[in-house]
């Protein structure tokens, strides 16, 4: 293998952004949804791991990667109505929710998941796009999952979604104003309630990247915490399916700093480096923060907006 | 009998008499004697690949003795989560007997806990038990640094770049001596060779450990080996990157059969039996115990596919002479990685050393930092 000098580090955040984004893409796609209806999802990160356990569990009784998928799509989407239903009903807060359907989810997913840690699942396919180039370290960076693919699609699809589509409007509405909604003759509760589901088989298929693809195993420790972070990235990406796509990217590849920095010999202070991720989306957020327009974009009918 | 001389008095005797009747089989083991109850602690997973399985092994054969029953908490964090586990394992099981598998268990929760209860036994692994801590206390280990050497040995045969990797955990005496003996070891084939390491400051964080690996592929390392708690993820990520990978905790030869050379182990079992027997014949553990491969403390995963003659021969050498004892991995003349003199020539820390124990340096070698 040839030595690269420095130019791995540029290298590395290349493929760190393409491995390690594609769960954040998901979290947020589906938070954005469920955000744009209205309505908060804390429970991402317990619907990530639980995903992660199912489709693991899954793909290895079925032998297929994409029915691990198909099931951890299906999972999230189950505690993505739970949690709608329950927070259909009056007077119920959906934060408080939210953070006990995170802890269910995790919970749930370690019970069942007990027997799955030991078993080698098969890996969800990746495409080569590093044909062109001999380098091994170019040809590993620029092997890209179809699921980063598929998210990267999704996020413009949802964009456009929200801009120029019937449903994208009808979910718009929903979420700026449950009066308007209501005098459009919409049912709010129920929209809110389908957004909420279909934004959990997001995060679910976000889970089955991690344990099928990268790091492609599952563990209770799989997630740490990612599923909460994709959940603030939402609103750093001030509710723009596209925005966070770049949040994620940014993400994914400032995760890659702290391993390829030591690797090239700036060893000393690592934990510094760990906290690069953090570091640049306080940065980001310090930079476009304005008094004026601090909740651009927040859908009015959230309960932290109202 | 009327609906009320349904009293208080007669529904709490009649609840003791079920709650006693339930409670009774607990007390009686074969011989009439109270069964001795041990407690497991681990930091993760039981069946994690890894740090943990090899603890729950042991655990395993422990409970297949006569005489014993034996609890077991898993996810138990080196906070005072520990503490409470301890203290419920001795208030609620009874137990006399307890293992605290994770080296953050320690120091402060081991030693706070155990003045407190002077008739319990507790075995902590990893720990430095010194004079004048709590005399229930007692630490044990295994000499696995050995174990890296030998598979150093290995990767010093397999790797053509002359660089191999090591993904670590925290900068820690035991992590940083199986660093430096992975690379002595490869450079008992070929003195040229470079050990990259790089830390994830954490003992089980999955996707920091895949992106790790892959750097160090990226930088051109070609035999990977690590020290997390589940190298699962390591030695697939490794071995997908078309790496050689030597393993650690456990035999993780399934995961790449094609790309494993060998292995350091555990192997808890005959020691856990071993210290529960001595409990059970009213004998009491040492204090401070510490084993190798010898004492069968560690054992070395069987060789694989990839692994040369050559390589092979000089194996099996080198671990004959550390089964005859004395054998020092880390000897002079040795310098650290920052140039410094660490031992002169003819100097050499033989693998019981206990200075070994509290090693804060990397070798010459090793690219790498402590901080």
């Amino acid at each position: 293998m040839e030595d690269l000098g420095l130019w791995v580090i540029p290298l590395a955040i290349l493929g760190g952004a393409i491995r390690v984004s594609t769960p954040f893409l998901f979290v947020s796609l589906g938070e954005v949804l469920t955000e744009r209806s209205g309505r908060i999802n804390l429970g991402l990160e317990g619907t990530l791991v639980f995903g992660a356990m199912s489709a693991y569990a899954i793909a290895y009784l079925t032998g297929s990667p994409w029915l691990g998928v198909l099931a951890a799509a299906a999972g999230g989407a189950f505690f993505g109505l739970i949690h709608g239903l329950i927070c259909s009903l009056p007077r119920v807060n959906d934060i408080a929710v939210g953070i006990a359907m995170m802890i269910l989810g995790m919970g749930l997913a370690f019970y069942f998941g007990k027997p799955y840690v030991q078993p080698v699942a098969p890996d969800l396919p990746s495409i080569s796009f590093g044909w062109w180039s001999d380098i091994p370290q170019v040809k590993a960076a620029l092997r890209v999952n179809v699921l980063f693919l598929i998210g990267a699609v999704l996020a413009f699809a949802m964009w456009w979604m929200f801009r120029a589509t019937k449903v994208g409007l009808i979910i718009r509405v929903v979420g700026d104003s449950t009066d308007a909604a209501r005098a459009m003759g919409l049912r709010p509760t129920l929209i809110r309630t389908l957004a909420t589901a279909a934004g959990g088989a997001f995060a679910g298929v976000g889970g089955a990247y991690l344990s099928l693809f990268y790091p492609g195993s599952w563990n209770e420790g799989i997630s740490s915490g990612q599923g909460l972070m994709a959940v603030a990235l939402v609103i750093f990406a001030r509710w723009n399916p596209i925005a966070c796509f770049g949040a994620a990217l940014l993400f994914g590849g400032a995760g890659a700093l702290g391993p390829t920095l030591q690797s090239v010999g700036f060893s000393e202070g690592y934990y510094l480096f760990f906290a690069a991720p953090y570091v640049l989306t306080l940065g980001v957020l310090i930079a476009t923060s304005s008094p004026t327009r601090a909740m651009t974009g927040a859908p009015g009918e959230l309960s932290i907006t109202k | 009998m009327s609906i009320n001389s349904f009293s208080r008095r007669g529904f709490l005797k009649s609840t003791a008499a079920v709650a006693g009747a339930t409670a009774l089989p607990q007390f009686a083991a074969a011989d009439g004697h109270a069964p001795l109850t041990v407690g497991f602690i681990y930091v993760g997973p039981k069946d994690d690949f890894g740090y943990n399985q090899a603890h729950a092994e042991g655990a395993a054969a422990v409970k297949a003795m006569e005489g014993v029953v034996v609890v077991e908490e898993e996810n138990v964090a080196e906070t005072t989560d520990v503490q409470n586990t301890m203290e419920s394992m001795i208030n609620f099981d009874d137990a006399k007997l307890l293992f605290p598998t994770s080296f953050g268990y320690f120091n402060p929760h081991v030693l706070e806990t155990a003045p407190k209860h002077p008739d319990v036994r507790f075995q902590h692994a990893a720990g430095l038990w010194s004079e004048g801590m709590p005399t229930n206390v007692g630490s044990y280990f295994g000499y696995i640094g050995m174990g890296q050497y030998l598979n150093g040995i290995t990767a010093g045969h397999a790797t053509t770049t002359k660089k191999i990797g090591f993904v670590a955990a925290k900068p820690i005496p035991q992590v940083l001596l199986n660093i430096n003996s992975f690379l002595l070891g490869a450079r008992q084939v070929d003195p040229e060779i470079t050990c990259q390491v790089i830390f994830t400051g954490e003992w089980s964080l999955a996707v920091k450990e895949a992106e790790a690996t892959n750097a160090l592929a990226d930088a051109g390392c070609d035999v990977i080996t690590c020290h997390v708690d589940g190298p699962k993820v390591v030695m697939e990520t490794a071995a997908g990157r078309d790496c050689f990978v030597c393993g650690y905790h456990a035999n993780q030869a399934p995961l790449a059969p094609e790309k494993y050379l060998t292995g350091a182990e555990w192997n808890w079992a005959g020691v856990y039996t071993g210290m529960v027997q001595t409990v059970l014949d009213g004998g009491t553990i040492d204090n401070f115990v510490r084993g190798g491969l010898a004492d069968g403390f560690i054992k070395m995963s069987p060789l694989g596919s990839a692994v040369s003659d050559a390589s092979r021969a000089q194996f099996e050498a080198v671990k004959a002479e550390i089964m005859a004892g004395g054998f020092a991995a880390i000897k002079g003349p040795l310098n650290d990685n920052a140039g410094n003199t660490l031992l002169g020539a003819g100097d050499a820390l033989v693998e019981t050393d206990i200075a070994l124990e509290s090693m804060d340096y990397l070798v010459e070698g090793v690219i790498g930092s402590t901080s």
